[in-house]
């Protein structure tokens, strides 16, 4: 950059060397950093379609495979739950998405639509618990669940995660944007607040609804810490739990291609999520997402 | 109106009752939690009231391991890797061919689940009596030594520790890094071009100014997130992280909760607020920095 600065003032003809230079330097350095990003995901599609006994009898790893197999998929399905395991973390995926979509949508309302005593000092106690670390909590829900014989099952594991007051923060600014006359309009009509949040509100704000909802699967898909604490029978165990336990006492621990292939197979839906709502997903989290 | 004001209680009341329960209530009980002394998850019982646990656990060496840890990793990540994103973030908007495809690659950590592709960094440092994997190989080809980076000397687990975490924080600073600088309003630089401004000084004089509040942000959020870092550990080398002398504060108090060593919930607490007021200096002099170079 100094360099290509210095040809700059030096007048037009260098200004042109000098930014093609800087280009070339630009396009290797970002190469660089995507092919850092890639590598990985590479040698986990790669080494899941090698056998076990090539991966093994390369003491020098290769870049490739001279006889691409499936088998290691099937023993991931076959020697491990790991259909179980995707199979919990969908369900777990999809109730905790849900009953967090009702909740938080509800509350946005009640912020952004009704008036009643106390709305703004109950807002801002909201607001304020958004400072509350997860690791603080965490142990006392831990004991909480426990108490109520909820460990190693659904409601334990979804319950303490199916509220978000950061959403509800950004749910209820994109409802005050709808305009005041659609509410009285509705309310001379006659229609209850329900429905007006069902009929009316929900359809304009889509969009956000929808964003909050990729974020929280994200979040859920990839959840660990709390389901590990809240489960130790494999039968309620997600993919980020179950792919732990596949690593300690899965298929062996020199099975290095089974494992790439449970790999492979818990990375893709999330990844092909994110190629359909490229868009929506990153916009949803410059808005204020955060990793983990 | 009258008619409403129950009706807009009764929409908060979900939210309400789940925050209270998760959030509220265990925020007051973590703190009841580390003042009992010798309390006994079975019984649930406890001696008294007291800072024992506080002082038990500034002693436990593998707390002491564990800070070490989490430090060296906040000094090592958090600056590498918001430098190494504002390069990339300046060259992304530098350019329009392939920016989309680039932008679209960085992202892709955010969506992977970071235990599963942590499994793959595993393996290709690991070293194991089969092969000596990948990164050693490469290490031979310019004359190096190999090393076991996941069961090997500190410094190697250090490092591979650290580039993780870099590796999985990154799409959050680029993306946002990216937008901000793409949000400055290009008067200005028409202006300094027009003044015949080197690029280097066209950076330095606008385009890091009128960022910093986004540069900030992420240095932030940057030192907290890496403070409580633990998952990425656990994707590396394994749930007994203790043993591998890679634990983290987090870790820890997991670790005294559950597991093999736990059951102990008070020293979790006193251990995680500790950390709590580790987090919260360290981000009052964050702000305080922030706010002598803040250009708004």
């Amino acid at each position: 950059m100094g360099d290509s600065g210095k040809e700059m003032r030096n007048g037009n003809k260098g200004m042109k060397v000098g930014e093609k230079v800087r280009k070339g330097i630009t396009y290797a350095g970002l190469g660089v950093w995507a092919v850092m990003v890639l590598f990985p995901f590479y040698w986990m599609i790669l080494t899941s379609v090698k056998s076990y006994s090539e991966y093994n009898s390369e003491y020098v790893p290769k870049f490739y495979s001279n006889s691409p197999t499936m088998q290691n998929f099937l023993d991931a399905f076959s020697t491990v739950p790991l259909g179980r395991y995707l199979a919990n973390t969908l369900l777990f995926t999809v109730i905790t998405t849900a009953i967090m979509l009702f909740v938080v949508t509800l509350a946005a309302y009640g912020f952004a639509r009704l008036s009643f005593p106390g709305k703004d000092l109950v807002f801002t106690c909201f607001l304020a618990l958004m400072m509350i670390p997860n690791e603080l909590v965490v142990i006392t829900n831990f004991a909480t669940i426990t108490n109520l014989h909820m460990r190693n099952s659904f409601p334990g594991l979804i319950l303490p995660s199916v509220t978000s007051v950061f959403y509800i923060y950004l749910l209820k600014e994109n409802f005050a944007q709808v305009p005041d006359a659609l509410y009285y309009a509705a309310k001379v009509d006659g229609t209850s607040d329900l429905k007006y949040l069902w009929k009316v509100m929900l359809p304009i704000c889509r969009p956000t609804l929808i964003t909050v909802g990729i974020l929280k699967v994200i979040e859920c898909w990839n959840s660990y810490v709390w389901p590990r604490l809240i489960t130790d029978e494999e039968a309620y165990f997600l993919v980020s739990n179950g792919i732990q336990e596949i690593r300690e006492n899965g298929f062996g621990r020199e099975n290095v291609p089974a494992m790439m292939a449970a790999v492979v197979v818990i990375s893709v839906p999330l990844v092909v999520l994110f190629l359909v709502f490229r868009e929506k997903i990153m916009t949803g989290v410059s808005r204020g997402g955060t990793k983990g | 109106m009258e008619k409403n004001q129950y009706k807009g209680w009764l929409y908060l009341l979900p939210a309400a009752l789940f925050l209270a329960a998760f959030l509220v209530y265990p925020l007051v009980d973590v703190f009841v939690y580390s003042m009992e002394e010798g309390y006994n998850f079975a019984s649930q019982k406890s001696f008294g009231m007291g800072t024992y646990n506080f002082s038990y656990v500034l002693h436990d060496p593998y707390f002491l391991q564990a800070v070490k840890n989490t430090f060296l990793m906040v000094v090592i990540t958090v600056p590498l890797s918001t430098g190494i994103a504002l390069l990339i973030s300046v060259g992304l908007s530098s350019i329009t061919p392939l920016r989309k495809l680039f932008q679209t690659i960085y992202f892709l950590p955010y969506v992977t689940n970071t235990l599963a592709v942590g499994l793959v960094f595993m393996v290709l440092f690991k070293k194991t009596a089969y092969s000596d994997g990948l990164v050693n190989l490469l290490i031979g080809w310019f004359g190096g030594e190999s090393v076991d980076f996941i069961d090997g000397p500190y410094p190697a687990k250090m490092f591979v520790m650290c580039l993780y975490v870099i590796w999985v924080v990154m799409p959050f600073k680029i993306l946002l890094l990216t937008s901000a600088i793409s949000s400055v309003n290009p008067n200005y630089y028409n202006a300094a071009r027009v003044d015949g401004t080197s690029p280097f000084r066209i950076f330095y004089k606008i385009t890091l100014p009128m960022i910093s509040p986004t540069l900030f942000y992420l240095i932030i959020t940057g030192f907290i997130g890496a403070f409580k870092e633990y998952s990425n550990a656990v994707a590396l080398f394994g749930t007994d992280l203790n043993a591998a002398e890679m634990n983290t504060i987090v870790g820890y108090v997991y670790d005294m909760l559950y597991g093999d060593s736990g059951g102990y919930p008070s020293y979790a607490s006193a251990a995680a607020i500790i950390l709590f007021c580790i987090v919260l200096t360290i981000t009052y002099i964050n702000l305080t920095i922030s706010k002598r170079h803040t250009y708004y």
